[in-house]
């Protein structure tokens, strides 16, 4: 870029006029966006605080007045409990196992959706059904199919001769985590193909036909154009996918409750937060899964970059 | 998540039944009652009634059917000092943690009332000389037992857990060679929540284990009692009782029992009017009995449960709250509940009303194990009974989903509880 020497006056001249327009055009844009961020400080911005500073005392439901400053205690009393531990592992395994399968169930429905038929609109709108369902209501309706002695899928199963007893899908601890994985993947699938169709959509033409000119192998279109050009909108669905699955809790609590095998780091927060009433260490315990997703966010863009300059 | 848990209150609360009574000058009282089984409809029966006589209106709410859920729920519609709920039903083991939230209701109920029912509640109701609430409906926990099937093999109900195992595997084998595949044997509420630290500490108990927390505050459950009676109940898992009963509360249990796919099952008296319906498969062939001894030295036992009425002090019209908690808990009404839904009276002498015992007959057979119930260490461990029994529960779960053996896992659950109480102090 070229650089323009200006006479000293001017120099001086020129911030005092802009800045005059500038100043007027802040001002502008800070009335605009302020609704915005007074509506994001008291529905966002202070509950958070609220939850940091409640981490550092050992307030109790029964009585937030009482609360007094323990300084780092709740966090070197969660940092050792292996319930903790259990329950990040828990939902890391969720979250890695469950986006995973919906990406690529995902991609899959996008890519078929994105084909020219028949009844293409009324089957976009049936696929988001599952998403649509309330997730207490899936979770519900979907532990009384896995359940081990009335449960559908086992009577299916055995139906097919693919097991001889029924397994208790929720019950077993072996298990129990598969069950919840398989209720997520099948209700966020939906979200998840139609956040790639948008992008699918959003891909030029021309490429294709070209492609199709040049009578390049389907297969080869899809990793060498579909994949690459695809590579934005997808990392956008990752993120807000794995942000998600990171803080679940609903399904979780629903299906199995409190059990150690499948608790989830929002279930165990809650669990102090409410069940115990020890609301300074559940507040510690959701500081900490705060922390946790944004610092995954964080190296998650930072990798993300650093893939796109390749 | 405590907004969350505001949202989840406002939805209960939307769906919130109306009872009408009508009087020109009626007011509203909300009442929560719990839904197990039959149970949200005779209280809305019992609150019409009241109602109809009074002119007052009356709210029924509905709350979870879990009772850890139920007392979270409760927890955050107190700590808000909400007028949202007049009469709270609330749990045997709950007075102490909610008390500062309750009317003291001695003033409000005469004394020859008071007497009628069974001391050890109201005792246990009684907070610092406080009346907290009133008792309206006992429980313990009882053995349900296939009484035809029991009768066609020529055995008798059994004594001992192992009596319990042998009749059980052999019913259910025969059973299922018959060709009833989803045959089981025992059914019980092996889930990780408050029902199962109920039957664990029958278990427990029977075998003269304890009762997890001495009443001095000892932590006592790591003992070879305990031991064998856990690796009693794991050895049911997968042979005599579903694996999936790792995730049954009450009502899955009695689901697979109604449905005539169980033999025994672990549950409390309200399932006899469900079993004893005119729809259900299994009328006319069930039994009940105490809970079997731990091996021949143990002893007959069954978990102190029940619930009681409460008048929460943020309610606008407390004196009316009074009224309907004092007529809730009437003879008349508990003989109606007794009746209706076999809900276990609080009040002595209902257990020799010819009605109720034509009713439920186990009422009259059952009166040692009612009166002799063995109760949950909640009045020791105070504040810090959820927290406890969670940590008993999910190291009993451990042990029943075989992730733990019974001696390790005790003796984890005594250092951890031992931490939890600073050494049994609480």
């Amino acid at each position: 870029m070229a650089t323009i020497e200006l006479p000293a006056e001017a120099a001086a001249a020129v911030p005092g006029r802009s800045s005059r327009l500038t100043r007027q055009r802040t001002l502008a844009a800070w009335l605009f966006v302020a609704p915005m961020i007074l509506v994001l400080a008291a529905v966002a911005g202070w509950p958070l605080l609220r939850t940091i500073w409640f981490a550092f005392t050992n307030a109790n439901l029964s009585d937030l007045g009482a609360a007094e400053f323990v300084g780092i205690d709740n966090f070197t009393y969660l940092l050792t409990d292996p319930d903790w531990w259990v329950a990040v592992r828990n939902t890391f395994v969720f979250t890695l196992v469950s986006v995973t399968l919906e990406i690529v169930l995902g991609l899959g429905i996008a890519l078929a959706l994105d084909a020219h038929f028949r009844g293409r609109g009324l089957l976009r709108a049936a696929v988001l059904i599952p998403w649509a369902i309330p997730t207490v209501v899936s979770a519900q309706m979907w532990s009384w199919m896995f359940n081990d002695v009335f449960g559908i899928i086992n009577a299916v199963l055995i139906g097919l001769g693919l097991i001889e007893h029924p397994i208790a899908w929720t019950g077993s601890p072996d298990t129990a985590l598969a069950a919840v994985i398989i209720v997520d993947v099948w209700k966020t699938t939906p979200f998840m193909a139609l956040l790639l169709l948008a992008g699918l959509q959003m891909l030029p033409a021309e490429i294709y036909e070209a492609a199709r000119v040049d009578g390049v192998h389907p297969l080869k279109v899809f990793w060498k154009i579909t994949l690459p050009l695809l590579k934005p909108a997808l990392l956008v669905a990752v993120i807000f996918r794995a942000l998600d699955a990171l803080r679940i809790f609903d399904l979780i609590y629903v299906m199995t409750g409190n059990n150690r095998a499948t608790m989830s780091m929002s279930v165990y927060a809650r669990q102090q937060l409410v069940d115990f009433q020890d609301v300074g260490f559940g507040s510690a315990a959701a500081t900490l899964l705060f922390a946790i997703i944004a610092f995954t966010t964080a190296v998650y863009l930072v990798v993300a970059r650093v893939g796109r300059e390749d | 998540m405590l907004e969350s848990g505001r949202l989840a209150m406002a939805g209960v609360l939307l769906a919130a039944a109306t009872v009408s009574g009508s009087a020109a000058r009626a007011e509203t009282i909300a009442i929560s009652c719990g839904a197990v089984g039959l149970e949200l409809k005779i209280c809305q029966e019992g609150a019409e009634i009241w109602a109809k006589k009074t002119g007052h209106q009356v709210n029924v709410v509905s709350t979870p059917n879990s009772a850890t859920e139920r007392l979270a729920l409760y927890q955050q519609i107190l700590a808000a000092s909400s007028p949202d709920i007049d009469v709270f039903q609330i749990d045997v083991i709950w007075p102490g943690t909610l008390a500062n939230h309750f009317v003291d209701l001695k003033s409000h109920v005469p004394a020859d009332v008071l007497a009628s029912h069974f001391e050890a509640i109201v005792e246990n109701n009684t907070v610092n000389g406080k009346l907290v609430a009133m008792p309206w409906y006992t429980d313990a926990g009882v053995l349900y037992y296939r009484k035809d099937l029991l009768d066609a093999a020529g055995k008798q109900p059994p004594q001992t857990w192992e009596e319990l195992g042998a009749i059980a595997k052999e019913l259910q084998d025969k059973a299922r060679s018959q060709g009833n595949d989803r045959m089981w044997g025992y059914v019980f509420q092996g889930k990780a929540y408050e029902g199962l630290t109920c039957n664990a500490l029958e278990w427990i108990d029977s075998y003269g284990g304890g009762r997890i927390v001495d009443d001095k505050g000892k932590v006592t459950v790591d003992n070879d009692k305990a031991v064998r009676a856990l690796t009693w109940a794991a050895s049911t898992v997968g042979t005599i009782a579903p694996e999936g009963v790792l995730n049954y509360s009450e009502e899955e249990s009695r689901g697979v029992f109604q449905s005539g796919n169980a033999i025994f099952m672990r549950n409390w008296p309200y399932a006899w009017a469900l079993a004893q319906a005119e729809d259900s498969p299994i009328k006319g062939k069930i039994g009940v009995v105490p809970l079997p001894k731990g091996g021949p030295d143990g002893k007959h036992t069954g978990a102190l449960g029940g619930w009681q009425l409460a008048v929460s002090k943020y309610s606008r019209h407390p004196e009316i709250a009074i009224d309907l908690v004092r007529y809730l808990t009437s003879a008349e009404e508990q003989k109606r509940r007794a009746v209706a839904g076999s809900y276990n009276p609080t009040i002595k002498a209902l257990y020799q009303d010819q009605d109720v015992l034509k009713a439920v007959p186990f009422f009259g057979t059952l009166y040692e194990t009612f009166t002799n119930a063995v109760a949950r260490p909640s009045r020791i461990t105070g504040a810090k009974y959820n927290q406890m029994s969670a940590e008993f529960f999910n190291a009993v779960h451990q042990v029943l989903s075989k992730q733990e053996k019974p001696a390790e896992s005790l003796a984890a659950l005594e250092k951890r509880l031992d931490r939890l109480s600073r050494g049994g102090r609480w």
